[in-house]
């Protein structure tokens, strides 16, 4: 397959269009038109899980329910990822439409952003934006309201069925699946949870089509996304590209010329070494040659002054914090990954020991209760094999 | 209306299952057993523990079998190499935070942690040992429970037992990751929350980090001792249990090698708590026409429904929860109280031993009567009435520590006085038993004939309904009782704290339909009380059900009133029901306490 | 004199007594006790109707119900990778000497808490800490020294 380059692309903070003809013209269309074109579009979510969002509506259009919910999961945690926190400072109106027509497709009267805790200064500017949707929504003559929820500092809420554990007033714990969401969500309704970002694109995909969506991106991972690229970058910040691209071109274009790693997906996500820059892709499994590697945006880049080993603790202090604590793989599996690593720094652990971790981390990703514990193999085994020796010396 | 069926394979074996049966009960159904740990049949499905995972085709995951609803045409796989790696994996882990000092722990061969590591051949070595030096301080600040964090594995039985089942929640999680632990509000002392000391929680731990506080060695300390004249009684619940310790199956009565046992034992005299079960009955029925009388002859403000007070856990339960309706309860002692102030009184007058020098011991179902024993006011003899409670498990350690070969004993009897017993008395033991015995003493005492059921047998106060209800009328009454003629005595029946509670949000409201009410904090009644052999389950409980309905039906006097020691104890010492002396040794007050 | 109680009850009023209005009443009350007490988890309880325990351990899953005594003021430097490459850890030696705590701990004067935090979402502008709700970013030494200073004007 010939190389795709770099292309950006300007959908999600473009002022060239008004939120409000968008959400005119859709509501015209029947129902079954939109979720048509979703499914067309070949939108994945873009909160790093990539469920098909025509599909996730097209269910939750379809149950029988006096009440039904959209949710905009704005927890945005994973470290690495701030594009959340800049579409709803700059664009919060174009996530509004997306629920409006997630509330036109579903039959949901009811709405809520579920914005975590460290956003809290950007409710001001939210709550303005929230008064002049509900003015459109009477215009528009749409039964719909939208309120903020706020989180109070827990990762694990951006795992839907937690982040709706935690808007029952509970701890936010993730549920056992089935049932999902949309068919038992919140206050066993109904609910459509979309990341902030996806639903953004519903709205794009409104205003373009469904074919000008998936002539972007590749095959299986079409559109465009927003990544946000820190670490060892001379051009850290938020950037739109299409999907598709290889590491090679991103660290071509954002790398500092020393990247010696790229950790795709943040804490949860996979760390690949330089060696394979030119292999992987970013995309959902199964379009690509080569790896493909899926994420919610963050990309961090590392170059040869960084010890992996402190990256990789940094990470494991971070899961060991942030994991729920109520299955046995991620509550005790992290930390005996980290304490694991750390006696074979010290030398109390003999080398051989970094096989039971990584046998323990493959264990978590098939049994943990939900995606974060699953996760923390990505980082850990993909750390660990490409950078055995700065684990142990 | 069919049930859907769904067509799964399971290890290989093609089989059917109804739609919404879990993998967990599918693979149950085809003779596998699955293990498990946050599991249990009477709590609701957690998916925690993760040790129940098993493959499926297709899946990139390995699901929790307890979690996991059958589905059409899945392959099944419970002991794949993968399977018995993550399973041996996860093992590993709650081990690496577990105390692994099995030699000193109560539960050691009956800890379910214990049997798997054994199972799946756990290295202790593997993974770091996760336990700081503040999990293993113990609290033992309650007269009942027991709790030890460093042998938790946070699969939440007890949380869930004591929301769920309970509506407590003494107990709950808190923190997350690596600091979640299971624990009280801020983190207090048992003794000082909510806990109603019913020991739910430590029948369904499955391991030894909730147990009873024991009081094994002080009895063996009593009975070693020449001075003191050891007295034990054995509550109902006591006799259809206790053999599961002991090699038999659950639902097998053990009353006279019990007995046998505790003199095998060495105490001095054994004694029945269904003696004072019957006491209480004369008591407590005669409370309960006397507030019926209050009210609707003399038109007193008296609290109707009375309630029932032989449990413990529900005191407490109801002193905390409710403290503005206490005087809904009967101010009735327990069976065990009322033994333990007559042990020191009439009893000890009667065997001519000095009270200072007998130590009263009770063998209970239970884990809050080690809590009522210690509460302030349960001296009126002038000693401390009860001295020492141990559970039915305590009472099945002691006689294994005397090796005693239990199977091979000879049945024996109960020592008198204090040690005859009826029907009416042995059914304390299961959940509508002291409605059950209070109406046939009642309506006796009330008409003069016996109760309008066949073979005394009142079926609507029995079984495992949460709440039950029935009615009696009351019809050609004697002269005394005429204001209760035509009257229909309404009862209820409750069993377990969350049933409990929703009687009293109708007492509370105002609403409660009820002249009489039965509660029992734990489910089941005293045959699943906190103190009863481990395992529990419904099938458990159930067949120790039926072996108290057959204990009953074998008592040749079926009736509370009609016990000959009884008789004699108010025409010897007490005179009558709610007299002078009664009032004094027999009833007493309760305590408002915090909810917190 | 208010009473003790008074932040719960407003809360409650406010937003209302089901169980899903507990985190944002929980959250009320430590805007405006700063942190939430025993007497205040129990209060919860209480007039929601539900277990203290529960409450409690609802409270405690979620990192900024801080059931500790604060500062008027309360300093998070984010302690995640991106602002942990930029020096992070020097922000927070600077803050440890500017306020003369360590972290964890409270001025003396009340004014001040220093604690970390995992990501705030400024991973491009590191190293990045928030004050109460405000962000900072781009941090060096000395401008957290400025910062500090501001907030003591």
């Amino acid at each position: 397959m010939a190389r795709r380059k770099l292309k950006r692309v300007d959908l999600i903070f473009s002022k060239d269009c008004s939120c409000r003809d968008i959400l005119a013209d859709a509501l015209k269309k029947p129902r079954e038109e939109i979720i048509r074109m979703l499914i067309e579009s070949g939108l994945k979510g873009r909160g790093g899980a990539g469920f098909p969002t025509g599909a996730k509506w097209k269910m939750a259009a379809e149950e029988e329910s006096n009440r039904k919910y959209v949710i905009c999961n704005a927890d945005e945690g994973e470290p690495g990822t701030f594009k959340d926190r800049e579409i709803l400072d700059r664009v919060s109106l174009k996530v509004l439409g997306g629920m409006a027509l997630c509330s036109y497709v579903t039959g949901a009267r009811e709405g809520f952003i579920y914005l975590r805790h460290e956003y809290r200064f950007l409710i001001p500017k939210l709550e303005k934006t929230l008064d002049v949707f509900h003015k459109w929504m009477d215009e528009l003559d749409l039964d719909f309201r939208v309120s903020l929820f706020m989180g109070s500092g827990a990762y694990v809420c951006g795992e839907e069925t937690s982040l709706i554990e935690s808007m029952e007033g509970k701890r936010g714990e993730p549920r056992n699946k089935p049932p999902y969401p949309t068919s038992d969500g919140y206050l066993g309704k109904p609910t459509v949870v979309n990341n902030v970002e996806t639903l953004v694109y519903t709205m794009m995909i409104m205003r373009i089509g469904a074919e000008e969506f998936r002539a972007m991106g590749v095959e299986g991972s079409s559109g465009s996304k927003l990544f946000s690229v820190s670490g060892d970058t001379p051009k850290a910040g938020i950037y739109e590209i299409e999907m598709g691209m290889t590491l090679e071109d991103f660290v071509k274009e954002f790398g500092d010329g020393d990247a010696k790693a790229v950790q795709v997906g943040g804490a949860s996500g996979f760390c690949v070494p330089r060696k394979r820059f030119s292999e992987t892709h970013i995309g959902y499994q199964g379009g690509l040659k080569g790896f493909s590697l899926p994420t919610g945006g963050s990309m961090m880049i590392f170059n040869s002054s960084r010890s992996m080993y402190n990256v990789l603790h940094n990470y494991l202090d971070f899961f060991e914090e942030e994991s729920c604590g109520q299955c046995t793989p991620c509550r005790v599996g992290c930390q005996q990954l980290r304490k694991g690593i750390e006696a074979i720094k010290r030398g109390e652990k003999s080398h051989k020991y970094l096989n039971d971790l990584l046998r323990l981390s493959e264990t978590m990703k098939l049994t943990a209760k939900c995606g974060l514990g699953q996760s923390v193999a990505n980082s850990f085994a993909s750390i660990v094999e490409n950078f055995r020796e700065e684990m142990i010396y | 209306m069919s049930e859907k069926m769904i067509h799964l394979v399971i290890d290989g074996n093609k089989t059917s299952v109804p739609e919404g049966t879990t993998l967990l009960e599918a693979a149950k159904a085809e003779n596998v057993k699955v293990p498990t740990l946050c599991h249990h049949e009477d709590l609701c499905i957690a998916g925690n523990c993760r040790v129940c995972v098993v493959e499926v085709d297709g899946w990139r995951v390995l699901p929790a079998a307890c979690a996991t609803p059958a589905m059409e045409g899945m392959v099944v796989y419970t002991n794949s190499p993968q399977v018995r790696r993550a399973r041996k994996d996860i093992l590993g882990l709650l081990v690496s935070e577990h105390s692994s000092q099995c030699t000193t722990c109560y539960r050691s061969t009956s800890c379910e942690l214990q049997d798997l590591a054994s199972e799946y051949n756990i290295d202790n070595e593997i993974y770091i040992n996760l336990l700081k030096n503040e999990d293993y301080v113990v609290d033992r600040s309650s007269w009942a429970i027991e709790k030890d964090n460093s042998k938790c594995i946070r699969c939440q039985r007890c949380v869930r037992t004591c929301a769920e089942l309970q509506k407590v929640n003494a107990l709950d999680v808190i923190y997350k990751g690596a600091d979640m632990k299971v624990t009280t509000f801020f983190d207090n002392p048992m003794s000082e929350v909510v806990c109603t000391t019913c020991g739910q929680c430590i029948n369904r731990c499955p391991t030894g980090a909730l147990t009873e506080r024991r009081y094994i060695d002080e009895i063996w300390e009593a009975i070693g001792d020449p001075e003191k004249h050891v007295v034990v009684q054995t509550a109902p619940a006591v006799r259809v249990a206790l053999g599961e310790m002991l090699g038999y199956e659950p639902g097998v009565r053990v009353t006279g090698k019990m007995a046998a046992a505790l003199k095998h034992l060495g105490f001095d005299s054994v004694l029945d708590t269904d003696f004072a079960a019957d006491l209480t009955i004369m008591e407590e029925a005669h409370e309960l026409l006397d507030r019926l009388k209050r009210k609707l002859v003399d038109g007193e403000d008296i609290p109707i429904p009375m309630m029932t007070s032989c449990s413990p856990g529900w005191i407490k339960f109801i002193e905390h929860m409710y403290p503005d309706h206490l005087g809904h309860v009967s101010s009735c002692k327990s069976p065990q109280q009322m033994f333990g102030a007559l042990a020191k009184t009439y009893y000890a007058k009667r065997i001519g031993v000095d009270p200072k020098n007998i130590v009263s011991v009770s063998v209970m179902p239970c884990s809050a009567k080690k809590f009522e024993a210690n509460r302030r006011e349960m001296n009126d003899s002038g000693h401390q009435d009860i001295d020492l409670v141990c559970t039915t498990r305590e009472l099945g350690h002691m006689i294994r520590q005397a090796g005693i070969d239990f199977k091979k004993l000879k049945n024996s009897k109960f020592d008198k006085f204090m040690g005859d017993s009826t029907g009416a008395a042995v059914i304390f033991g299961a959940t509508g038993g002291v409605m059950e015995a209070a109406l046939r003493t009642a309506y006796e005492v009330v008409t003069g004939r016996e109760v309008p059921f066949d073979g005394l047998n009142i079926a609507p106060v029995r079984g495992m309904e949460g709440v039950r209800e029935a009615a009696v009328k009351l019809e050609n009454v004697l002269p005394e009782w005429s204001f209760l003629e035509g009257v229909e005595l309404r009862v209820a029946v409750a069993h377990g704290l969350t049933n409990a509670s929703q009687v009293m949000e109708e007492i509370v409201i105002g609403d409660s339909p009820y002249h009489f009410i039965e509660i029992m904090a734990c489910p089941s009644g005293c045959i699943g009380g906190g103190g009863q052999p481990i395992p529990t389950n419904a099938e458990i409980r159930q067949k120790r059900a039926e072996a108290i309905y057959t204990e009953d039906e074998k008592m040749k006097v079926r009736k509370s009133h009609e016990n000959p020691e009884v008789i004699e104890l108010y025409k010897d010492f007490l005179g009558k029901p709610l007299g002078e002396v009664s009032h004094h040794l027999l009833h007493t007050k309760y305590t408002r306490r915090e909810r917190v | 004199m208010l009473r003790q109680d008074s932040a719960v009850k407003i809360a409650v009023e406010k937003h209302g007594k089901e169980r899903k209005h507990l985190l944002p009443v929980l959250q009320e009350v430590k805007r405006a006790k700063n942190y939430l007490s025993r007497s205040d988890i129990s209060d919860v309880a209480a007039e929601m109707g539900l277990s203290s325990a529960h409450v409690y351990g609802v409270a405690s899953f979620y990192h900024f119900l801080d059931l500790e005594e604060r500062g008027r003021n309360i300093i998070w430097v984010c302690k995640t990778i991106s602002c942990y490459m930029k020096g992070a850890n020097d922000i927070l030696l600077a803050l440890e000497e500017a306020l003369k705590i360590r972290l964890g701990e409270t001025t003396s004067d009340g004014k001040f808490t220093l604690l970390q935090t995992n990501c705030i979402g400024w991973c491009h502008k590191g190293p990045a800490m928030l004050i109460n709700d405000q962000p900072y970013t781009d941090l060096t030494p000395e401008k957290v020294v400025e910062i500090i200073h501001e907030y003591n004007q």
